[in-house]
């Protein structure tokens, strides 16, 4: 059985199965990933890699496409930056 | 962080995981030489493929997933290409590595993206592409108890609604704008192809109950902060229809970026190859997707084929050509039943956002003539995604053809770009979706 990982979204705890990737925690915690030019919220919309919009801070590294990124023990991201 | 550099040869460089580069690696390794394979995401198997060891895999993921480790081919994931300093040599990037590859023979098998058709409240969270939210879930989003909507054309959108549902998904509706005259020109010419047929009948029996619309599409979605509803136009008609997800699949377009960097010839979006999968380009194959979009079972045989080629066994390969074409055959059915309808293109209104990385609405680019132009007056295309999203959607509504690119073709990071710079400092930081 796999077993689960809990990562900080914007400073709060996130637990999801191991695999699970970190835009999918982002969407768990009901955040957006990031805020677009105009200040809209924006989401995952391509789910693999090409769309740029799921883009988040993890662990200090800005930019991160979270689509393609497993979530690790302890990570953390940050969407609010 | 700095990166570490790291450097590798091959006599068979394939980029790409999925099916066509799956195929081409065991291919070439199986004949003797030394066979590295790169993809961006974190495991093998490509977009359909993707999750397979979660759900069970299909028999060919098994398959190939074997033959892979049995030829010990060299696997490098969660690595991105993003430039060639020289021919012969590519450089990706990992979440900490600077990869240089060397190659004696590339096989190019980059897959295909979805095509996203702007359309009032596309931008917001929740509405998504329907492989791409079929990715999210394989790879851990939960739908149980969502309502998810199912709107675009062909069978991927069954495929699609069938795995949503077998996950827990309440699927309201599936829209499907081809007309019910196509659809049933589709399933009459499907007993010409044997195994698709069976493949057909599965997939009805997996989505029956589901209602089903013809010549119906998602007209608009509504939500505050992520969606709430949307508004369908099904046979004339307007209806708004609540929901949780939008998946929205209108076709896939070839991911051609890295064989322009190349120099690979380019028709009608698709990389042009012979007979052997060559390119125009010395020593340099293509498979899959890129050629032309035609699925899985197409992928496998091109990829099979490139990967016996590169490896310089042509007369192997030749001995596959009738699969490709049978294959090539139901590609063509599918392009014509399921063409977009011009409809489509009326969608946006003037504030409708088409380049997202930027927010450049509907109405700044309608007055230009070119893509070209649009990017220089409007900056659309000019963000992270460098055009990967808006460009496919301009084409369709404008017609305009994206058929240049500049390096970094994916956002490096800028220790990584000056690590090759050397010579040309560090101006290719300033080219677009250059990320500091």
């Amino acid at each position: 059985m796999l077993s689960d990982v809990t990562v900080m979204v914007n400073g709060r705890p996130v637990t999801v199965p191991s695999g699970t990737t970190v835009a999918i925690a982002v969407v768990i915690a009901g955040q957006a990933c990031r805020t677009s030019v105009n200040r809209e919220p924006r989401g995952p919309l391509c789910g693999m890699g090409i769309c740029f919009e799921c883009r988040a801070a993890v662990n200090g590294q800005p930019h991160c496409r979270s689509c393609q990124m497993l979530c690790e023990p302890g990570m953390e991201v940050r969407t609010d930056e | 962080m700095m990166s570490r550099e790291l450097r590798q040869r091959f006599d068979v460089l394939v980029v790409g995981g999925g099916p066509a580069g799956m195929a081409a690696a065991v291919c070439a390794a199986e004949s003797g030489v030394r066979v590295g394979i790169v993809d961006d995401n974190a495991n093998l198997g490509g977009q359909i493929w993707r999750g397979e060891f979660q759900d069970g895999r299909t028999k060919d993921a098994a398959r190939w997933t074997e033959g892979l480790q049995a030829a010990r081919v060299t696997a490098l994931c969660g690595m991105r290409i993003f430039d060639q300093p020289e021919q012969g040599v590519l450089l990706a990037e990992g979440l900490n590595d600077l990869f240089e590859l060397r190659y004696e023979s590339l096989v190019l098998a980059t897959g295909a993206r979805e095509r996203f058709l702007p359309f009032p409240g596309w931008t917001l969270p929740n509405v998504m592409g329907a492989g791409g939210l079929q990715a999210m879930v394989k790879c851990g989003l939960p739908v149980r108890g969502k309502r998810v909507v199912v709107t675009g054309t062909g069978p991927l959108l069954l495929a699609v609604a069938a795995y949503l549902r077998k996950h827990g998904a309440e699927i309201p509706m599936i829209c499907e704008q081809a007309s019910w005259s196509s659809l049933a020109r589709f399933g009459a010419s499907l007993f010409g192809h044997r195994n698709k047929l069976t493949q057909g009948l599965q997939l009805r029996r997996e989505v029956a109950g589901i209602p089903f619309f013809a010549k119906s599409w998602a007209l608009s979605a509504h939500g505050r902060q992520s969606l709430e509803s949307i508004t369908v136009s099904r046979r004339g008609k307007t209806e708004n229809v609540p929901c949780d997800y939008l998946a929205c699949g209108f076709h896939l377009v070839p991911n051609i970026e890295l064989p322009l960097l190349l120099g690979c010839r380019i028709k009608a979006g698709c990389v042009e190859v012979d007979d052997l999968q060559r390119t125009n380009v010395s020593k340099v194959f293509c498979a899959g997707e890129p050629t032309g979009i035609g699925g899985v079972e197409l992928s496998l045989v091109e990829g099979q084929i490139a990967g016996l080629a590169a490896a310089g066994c042509p007369a192997e390969a030749k001995q596959l050509f009738g699969q490709r074409e049978r294959a090539r055959r139901f590609a063509d059915l599918l392009e014509r039943t399921f063409r977009l309808r011009p409809e489509l293109s009326r969608l946006p209104v003037p504030e409708t956002i088409v380049c997202r990385c930027e927010d450049i609405p509907y109405s700044h680019l309608r007055p230009h003539t070119s893509w070209r132009a649009a990017k220089l007056h409007t900056r659309c295309g000019m963000g992270p995604c460098q055009g990967r999203v808006c460009g496919p959607a301009t084409q369709f509504f404008f017609g305009w053809d994206a058929d240049s690119v500049r390096p970094p073709i994916f956002p490096a990071r800028v220790e990584n770009l000056a690590t090759l710079a050397g010579q040309t400092e560090l101006q290719h930081s300033e080219t677009p979706g250059g990320l500091a």
